[in-house]
């Protein structure tokens, strides 16, 4: 009985070992239609990296695949609930985002230079932050909650209308003090496993630790709809789980440290093509 | 009977007081990270080693660590080197020290330290993301890397 289990469990790797064998080298065009740059050169404030991958070069065939057609990419669906709700009116003012934004393609662009500064309050906004400042102030709404089904889909839409757009995230002038705070993040190595962020996605990506492929960490992909959890993922629940993992105390979504930390992170992929809604295992 | 009882009673105040004598903080290295004394006091159990080396709740080497003699566990990593013959080449007081704590004999390596207890920035409390209530334990006990050191001493070309 044993030898046989252990056989069974050999073959189950090898098999698996095939499906998890990534195509490093593939291109990802969208519908046929939209290029994007999934590999680049590093921008020069990324001093230890000469490219840049986004996470989907890292992924399996089979999962690369689901990205390359909307009607198999299950994070579409969401999108389609997203722009139910940017036509309704909600809140006090009677408001709904499209009566200030027109269609959804008019923000194209948007999702490629976020976090940013925002002047009136004076602070580095992510998107979550941008879209419940605009429900709060402008539609007199309920803030919808960090990285919640609704955020994430309106995420999720805001993201597919700039696929093909490069990040271009500013990390001087206003946001330099939070982006440095950020950097400082990134390398330090956190919980009673004393691993940084750069120690998996920096010094590793390629590398196999145990089943998982190290990709760089990237989130020009983000909403990625992860067919682990089968629902979309926002950033900084990513963030949390990554550093959960490395036997720590996390910091909570929506913190300042998360913050500062996806303004980081969204910098060193400045080049790659916004990507969201995408396909991660 | 009252002779055999206090001998008993030696015993064990004396395997306690070893054991107090090897906490985390206590481990003596080398300036190469040899440690030199069993953890422990007591021989490893290379079997009972090979078990802590692919579980992913105990040593999980093969997360990081290719082991041809582990083949039949899957999957192994890429991030460190292969172990195979490293019991050919590393005597028991450099393994014992690169797995009580790695960075002793690699100045920053990635390889967590397996028995170490301080100097952590906001360690958690296990994997649940909070923070970790009073003292932390050891990845690993000491007899459990006596056990790893067993059966890494096995792996010889
Ligand atoms: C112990 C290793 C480890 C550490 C440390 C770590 N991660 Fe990860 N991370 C992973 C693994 C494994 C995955 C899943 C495979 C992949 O996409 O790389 C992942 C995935 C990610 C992703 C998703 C990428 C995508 O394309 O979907 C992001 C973003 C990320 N990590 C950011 C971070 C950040 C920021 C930190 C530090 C706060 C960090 N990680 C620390 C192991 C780690
Ligand atoms: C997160 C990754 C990681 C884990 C987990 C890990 N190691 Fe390592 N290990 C490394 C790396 C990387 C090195 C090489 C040292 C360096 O260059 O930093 C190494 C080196 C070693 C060496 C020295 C190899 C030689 O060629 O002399 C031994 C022995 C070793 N590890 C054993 C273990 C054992 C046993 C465990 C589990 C109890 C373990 N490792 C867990 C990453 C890891």
């Amino acid at each position: 009985m044993k030898p046989l289990f252990k056989g069974g469990l050999t073959a189950i790797a090898i098999l698996s070992a095939f499906a998890v064998h990534a195509d490093e080298e593939a291109d990802l065009i969208i519908n046929e239609e939209i290029e994007m740059t999934v590999r680049t050169d590093a921008p020069a404030h990324v001093e230890n990296l000469s490219t840049i991958y986004s996470g989907w070069v890292f992924r399996s065939t089979e999962t690369q695949a689901l990205q390359m057609d909307d009607f198999e990419n299950p994070g579409m669906i969401f999108v389609d609930d997203a722009i139910a709700a940017w036509n309704t009116a909600e809140g006090t003012e009677g408001q709904s985002c499209a009566a200030c934004h027109g269609a959804p393609e008019e923000m194209a662009g948007v999702r490629a230079v976020y976090p940013k500064w925002n002047d009136e309050a004076e602070e580095v906004r992510t998107i979550a932050m941008q879209v419940n400042g605009c429900r709060t102030e402008q539609m007199g709404a309920e803030e919808w909650k960090y990285d919640g089904n609704e955020m994430l889909n309106m995420e999720a839409l805001l993201a597919s209308v700039s696929r093909g757009i490069p990040v271009n995230v500013a990390i001087d002038g206003p946001v330099q003090a939070m982006w440095e705070k950020g950097r400082d993040l990134y390398y330090t190595r956190f919980g009673q496993l004393d691993l940084s962020c750069a120690n998996c996605h920096e010094d590793n990506y390629g590398n196999n630790i145990r089943a998982d492929h190290l990709s760089q960490g990237q989130i020009n992909a983000f909403p990625t709809y992860r067919l682990k959890n089968a629902k979309l993922n926002g950033v900084q629940s990513r963030f949390r789980g990554c550093i959960r993992d490395t036997r720590a105390e996390t910091y909570a979504v929506g913190s300042e440290e998360f913050i500062a930390l996806e303004l980081y992170v969204a910098s060193r992929g400045n080049g790659l093509s916004v990507e969201g809604p995408s396909v991660r295992n | 009977m009252k002779r055999i009882l206090s001998t008993g009673v030696a015993i064990a105040i004396a395997t306690v007081g070893f054991a107090e004598g090897m906490t985390p903080d206590d481990v003596v290295y080398s300036e190469y990270g040899e440690v030199e004394a069993s953890l422990s006091g007591q021989p490893g159990d290379a079997a009972a080693g090979l078990e802590i080396m692919v579980s992913r709740g105990k040593g999980n080497c093969i997360a990081c660590h290719q082991v041809t003699a582990l083949e039949e566990y899957p999957f192994h990593g890429e991030v460190g080197p292969s172990l195979d013959g490293v019991g050919e080449y590393r005597t028991a007081a450099e393994l014992r020290g690169i797995i009580a704590n790695a960075k002793m004999t690699y100045d920053g390596t990635i390889m967590p330290a397996f028995y170490r207890t301080s100097g952590f920035t906001r360690p958690g409390n296990a994997f649940t993301g909070k923070a970790a209530e009073g003292e932390l334990s050891p990845l690993l006990t000491a007899q459990e890397i006596e056990d790893v050191v067993a059966y890494l001493l096995t792996l010889k070309d």
